[in-house]
């Protein structure tokens, strides 16, 4: 092959490669076993990998993810015991007080990445793995996976709960703080979102090619 | 086992990896969409260095307002009094909390700080054209990738804070604007290590790469 005529030798993909994101080395693509991955051997990057789940596995475990999030948001997180008042905070709660006292940002923060990135990205895992399934790549793949590509750094429901915690412990020398169920919720929401991260969107990109 | 050294780099066998979605492909035109994904494909992310250096200068001018302002005034009967971070770290060490003062103060103070001076570092290096050591300096991007969000920490706490203590009876807590400045520091310095392009590491290194671009059977 000649490496000269990159101006006017006509594009092509090469699936046999794998190009390391971090380092731009390349390298010849291999069969992986489930839970395998291949990283780079220059900088130790992950190329690629297979997850040990397969997709109706993932199906499953985001249809989990979305009921825990109905839950994690109608339960309340933590209650209150002050001077005979009793006071319930859900995360709505949490986002409301947040804007009426003055602090916006703080409670556009709270609402994208606790609320509204990882219900996008429930919705969207849902209909990725739904359409993989499918023979032809329906509209709207190529978008979705955009999307959850560009929400999963914006997702911070593990953030969160951990924040709740630290809270409820600096809150314990001044009143009774209880953990309620939406607490727990939260915490298996994080569980379930971390299980799903573990696959790559690439492999989905790959999975339609094959 | 053939030498790592000798893997060669795209950029030099005229391959472009789709940032979006992995695709590997040949002759790509500059900003041409990947067949795949219709992103488009660039050998390096463009003005990679000028917005990651612009997100950080914020960052930075952001950190001292987020640090010297209080997060939170509290009232309880007839005392009032503000925390800062710095601040809220120490009363819970003084509380005897010393494991949660450890996190909050890794996740609010330690973190933020390594993360801006990490990644200054790596900018300076990329600009100064080193070559030293790519490997371990493309690890600390990967860090800093990974650890970027979870200075958002303090902010939620101060949240449920607000919350649950301004509809009790006795106590009253009111946001300070530094939890804003916060809040922003962490998306700021999240946003200038998404801008950062590790592959620029590399290019300092690329004199054996080229030499192996001449022996690699492609």
């Amino acid at each position: 092959m000649d490496m000269k005529d990159g101006v006017t030798a006509p594009m092509r993909i090469r699936a046999d490669l794998a190009i390391c994101e971090h380092c731009d080395s390349v390298h010849r693509r291999g069969a992986l076993a489930p839970g395998e991955a291949a990283d780079c051997r220059v900088c130790g990057a992950t190329l690629y990998r297979r997850s040990r789940l397969d997709v109706d596995a993932m199906l499953a475990l985001t249809l989990a993810a979305l009921i825990v999030f109905v839950l994690a948001n109608a339960a309340p997180i933590v209650t209150m015991q002050s001077g005979g008042v009793t006071t319930r905070g859900w995360l709505m709660t949490i986002v409301a007080s947040a804007w009426d006292h003055g602090v916006g940002p703080v409670a556009a923060i709270a609402a994208g990445t606790v609320f509204l990135f990882p219900l996008a990205q429930l919705a969207l895992y849902l209909f990725v793995l739904l359409a993989v399934k499918l023979p032809a790549r329906p509209r709207g793949f190529v978008a979705a996976m955009h999307g959850l590509r560009w929400l999963r750094p914006w997702s911070m429901v593990e953030v969160f709960l951990i924040g709740i915690l630290v809270s409820i412990i600096k809150m314990s020398s001044l009143a009774r703080v209880t953990a309620e169920a939406g607490l727990w919720g939260f915490g298996v929401l994080t569980i379930l979102l971390t299980a799903l991260s573990t696959f790559e969107l690439r492999e989905l990109w790959d999975a339609h090619d094959a | 086992m053939p030498d790592d050294s000798l893997i060669p780099r795209g950029a030099a066998l005229g391959l472009t990896g789709c940032e979006a979605c992995g695709l590997v492909v040949e002759h790509a035109a500059a900003d041409a969409p990947c067949p795949r994904c219709g992103s488009r494909l660039h050998a390096r992310k463009p003005d990679s260095l000028t917005r990651s250096w612009a997100y950080l200068v914020a960052a930075f001018i952001l950190y001292l307002p987020a640090n010297l302002l209080p997060v939170l005034h509290s009232s309880k009967l007839f005392k009032e009094w503000s925390d800062t971070i710095m601040s809220g770290v120490v009363s819970l060490w003084n509380d005897g909390s010393y494991d949660l003062a450890i996190v909050v103060f890794t996740a609010s103070v330690v973190v933020p700080l390594l993360k801006m001076g990490a990644l200054a570092l790596l900018l300076v290096q990329v600009q100064r054209g080193s070559a030293h050591l790519p490997r371990e300096r493309t690890r600390l991007y990967r860090i800093l990738e990974f650890i970027g969000h979870w200075s958002m920490l303090d902010v939620f706490a101060v949240a449920l804070l607000i919350a649950l203590v301004h509809f009790g009876s006795l106590a009253n807590a009111e946001p300070g604007a530094g939890i804003v400045a916060f809040g922003a520091v962490v998306v700021l310095t999240m946003l200038a290590t998404m801008s950062f392009d590790p592959r620029l590491i590399w290019d300092a290194t690329r004199i054996p790469a080229r030499r192996a671009t001449d022996r690699h059977p492609t």
